[in-house]
């Protein structure tokens, strides 16, 4: 268990935090931007269930990957909230004044 | 019951839910007002930003365009929703562990300076007062297709409706209006899809359709449209015709841009807990991601039940194409709206439909003895036709008509509270009168939303040349004004108060002038609007890439020359990255 306290576990978990960010936005580029734009004409002669590949990864899959993504960021984000030991506590009134 | 009746209402029941949600849900106190109490349950927050987000252009025009242009049509598919992901990895979390009300104010909490928030109001202004424009006129043309009231009337009364629930609600009541709005407008669209798609591909799931074999031949719908449209000289529906460099920055224009946009980002201010920020922006993208997928199907099939229609025959034989006179009876009915215009160039009482603008074509079609294209298109027809294209009932087009105006007025909605809250926690609060007492504030935040929509519905009523232009302005200006000055604000300790102020004015200046160069929005464009005469080959849609770059760059210089933010400042950095403080 890393320790609760203190700026070095603060480090700690803001650095796990930027590699989770920045695996997630390498696959947001990749789907979106690689697949759908950049080798759309390479991809296109590849058959995906009645479409052309990179037509699909524009118009339908690349939403599809990007859903996906919020849902893991959340899911790992919450797992290394608790691991660190910042996680939230029930809300408070405190938190709403 | 006549459809007229019937439009009426369904139209009036949705209002009259929306007024009584707006009653249950009265603001009493500014966090009320600003957050709805910080209250909302993360799904509930992803569906009043489903329906924030999804303007009167997302539901009546998206499918339409995508229609037309075939795979070019994807930057809006990408772009809408990319930004999500932004949303949720780089700011949301972050600004609401931050925990006030508007964006300006954490621009200037985080650069120390007045200075900084006063500049973030005028962006925020600015960007939402365009958007806004475009959402009142949309209301206004909604009406008086369906309702066949006049454009101002149908202007009014989407003010009055907005002015009831967003004055005395303020954000909690628009949350949960908004919530309302979501479900009429998700369903009012989806039906629709839902008959065309059964009827052209036998199968009844829209996104599935979209790549199924037509219901009576074992072809793939997209490859037979690609073969449909091309006969007449289109290019392939898979294949588009904007630059590789065009799409990539138009694209990430559009995702940085949405990520920026004050109104989507202040949506999760408004729930309990950071995880739940971080989640919300997932059920939100789910909500829209329901839209977003069904609208490409949308398109294609509206595309294919189009030219099938206008072309029923062999491509070149004298009867291929529809006669004048045996045209079906919504064709009829959108010519009278003005949508549709046929207008019979070689006197052969038939439609020719097809790309009088594609050169190699030309000489087969004189071969065919036509005279250039005689049917005009608009692409807003796709959806608000979609019912009676496909013979649904009368009901489904009343839905139609509610569709749209929860579509808009959501939006319009979203847009004046963050513009109310600018001006009374912002610059009356925050800037001008320090000392003012929450009920004068509360008091103000109501009176600054009246004005809004006031302006609102002048603009709608009396829009400037401009509004066309609106989505490049919007997104632009948020993608190279506000969306970096809060990343940088999150992401690095060393942007001080003067990198900010230079970078946002920086990136907010050079967009600015860009698009009016190539738009004109006060007088002609000084340029033509063509590639050639592009930066780089950027068109204006997508010129917020360089903006932010920009901005980012100049931000770095004018920083490291300066000195470091004050510990205070960088202490409010470590806090809002993590959710719950611990130690020290």
């Amino acid at each position: 268990m890393p320790d609760n306290k203190g700026p070095d576990s603060r480090q700690a978990y803001w650095r796990a935090n930027l590699r989770l960010v920045g695996l997630c936005l390498a696959i947001w580029f990749a789907v979106s931007y690689g697949c759908g734009i950049l080798l759309v004409e390479p991809l296109n002669r590849i058959e995906f269930f009645g479409f052309k590949l990179g037509f699909w990864f524009a118009q339908q899959g690349s939403i599809f990957v990007f859903l996906l993504l919020i849902f893991f960021y959340a899911w790992r984000m919450n797992a290394l909230d608790r691991a660190f030991g910042v996680e939230e506590q029930e809300t408070t009134e405190k938190d709403i004044a | 019951m006549s459809l007229q009746t019937l439009t009426y209402l369904v139209v009036g029941l949705s209002f009259l839910a929306y007024i009584i949600i707006a009653i249950v849900s009265k603001a009493k106190t500014t966090g009320d007002f600003y957050v709805a109490g910080k209250h909302v349950h993360p799904i509930a927050n992803g569906m009043a930003t489903a329906a924030d987000w999804m303007s009167a252009a997302s539901f009546i025009s998206m499918a339409g365009l995508i229609s037309f242009l075939g795979y070019g049509g994807s930057v809006y598919l990408m772009g809408w929703t990319g930004g999500y992901v932004l949303l949720a990895l780089l700011l949301a979390p972050y600004l609401r562990k931050y925990g006030k009300f508007t964006v300006p104010e954490f621009i200037g909490d985080r650069y120390y300076s007045n200075g900084a928030r006063a500049v973030a109001v005028v962006c925020l202004i600015f960007i939402s007062f365009t958007y806004v424009a475009g959402q009142m006129r949309g209301v206004g043309i909604v009406f008086s297709r369906f309702l066949e009231v006049p454009v101002t009337i149908g202007v009014l009364i989407g003010m009055g409706i907005v002015f009831f629930y967003a004055v005395l609600g303020g954000m909690k009541g628009i949350t949960y209006t908004q919530v309302a709005q979501y479900c009429v407008l998700i369903f009012a669209y989806t039906v629709p899809a839902v008959f065309i798609a059964m009827q052209i591909t036998g199968n009844p799931v829209p996104q599935l359709g979209l790549g199924s074999t037509l219901a009576h031949e074992h072809t793939y719908l997209l490859e037979k449209l690609d073969g449909l449209v091309t006969d007449l000289g289109f290019r392939a529906y898979t294949e588009g015709d904007k630059s590789t460099i065009d799409m990539f920055m138009i694209t990430l224009a559009l995702m940085v841009g949405t990520a920026g946009l004050p109104h989507v980002i202040v949506r999760f201010f408004t729930v309990p807990r950071v995880s739940d920020a971080r989640k919300s922006a997932g059920y939100a993208l789910l909500f829209i991601a329901i839209l977003y997928t069904t609208a490409p199907a949308v398109g294609a099939m509206a595309r294919f039940n189009l030219v099938n229609t206008l072309q029923p025959g062999k491509v070149g034989s004298a009867e291929g194409n529809l006669a004048y006179a045996e045209r079906p009876a919504w064709f009829r009915t959108w010519e009278e709206t003005g949508l549709l215009h046929f207008e019979d160039r070689n006197g052969d009482g038939r439609i020719q439909y097809f790309n009088d603008a594609n050169p190699e074509y030309a000489a087969r079609a004189e071969g065919y003895g036509w005279k250039g294209n005689e049917l005009k298109v608009d692409a807003d027809i796709m959806v608000l036709a979609n019912p009676e294209i496909a013979r649904l009932p009368d009901w489904v087009i009343a839905l139609i008509a509610a569709g749209g105006i929860a579509a808009a007025l959501s939006t319009a909605a979203g847009l004046l509270l963050v513009i109310s809250s600018s001006i009374s926690h912002d610059l009356l609060k925050g800037i001008l009168m320090p000392g003012i007492t929450e009920k004068d504030e509360l008091r103000a935040s109501r009176v600054a939303a009246a004005f809004a929509i006031m302006v609102a519905g002048y603009l709608g009523y009396n829009p400037p040349g401009f509004v066309a232009q609106v989505v490049a302005f919007a997104f632009g200006l948020a993608a190279a004004s506000l969306f970096p000055a809060i990343l940088m604000g999150i992401f690095s300790k060393r942007i001080n108060k003067a990198g900010a102020i230079a970078g946002m004015l920086t990136g907010l200046v050079f967009t600015f002038c860009y698009i009016v160069v190539y738009k004109g929005v006060f007088f002609a464009p000084l340029r033509e609007n063509i590639p050639a005469n592009w930066l780089f080959g950027i068109s204006p849609e997508g010129i917020g890439v360089i903006g932010m770059l920009l901005n980012f760059g100049v931000a770095f210089v004018v920083s490291r020359l300066g000195e470091e933010p004050p510990l205070e400042v960088q202490q409010m950095v470590e806090e809002i990255r993590v959710p719950r403080l611990t130690g020290t």
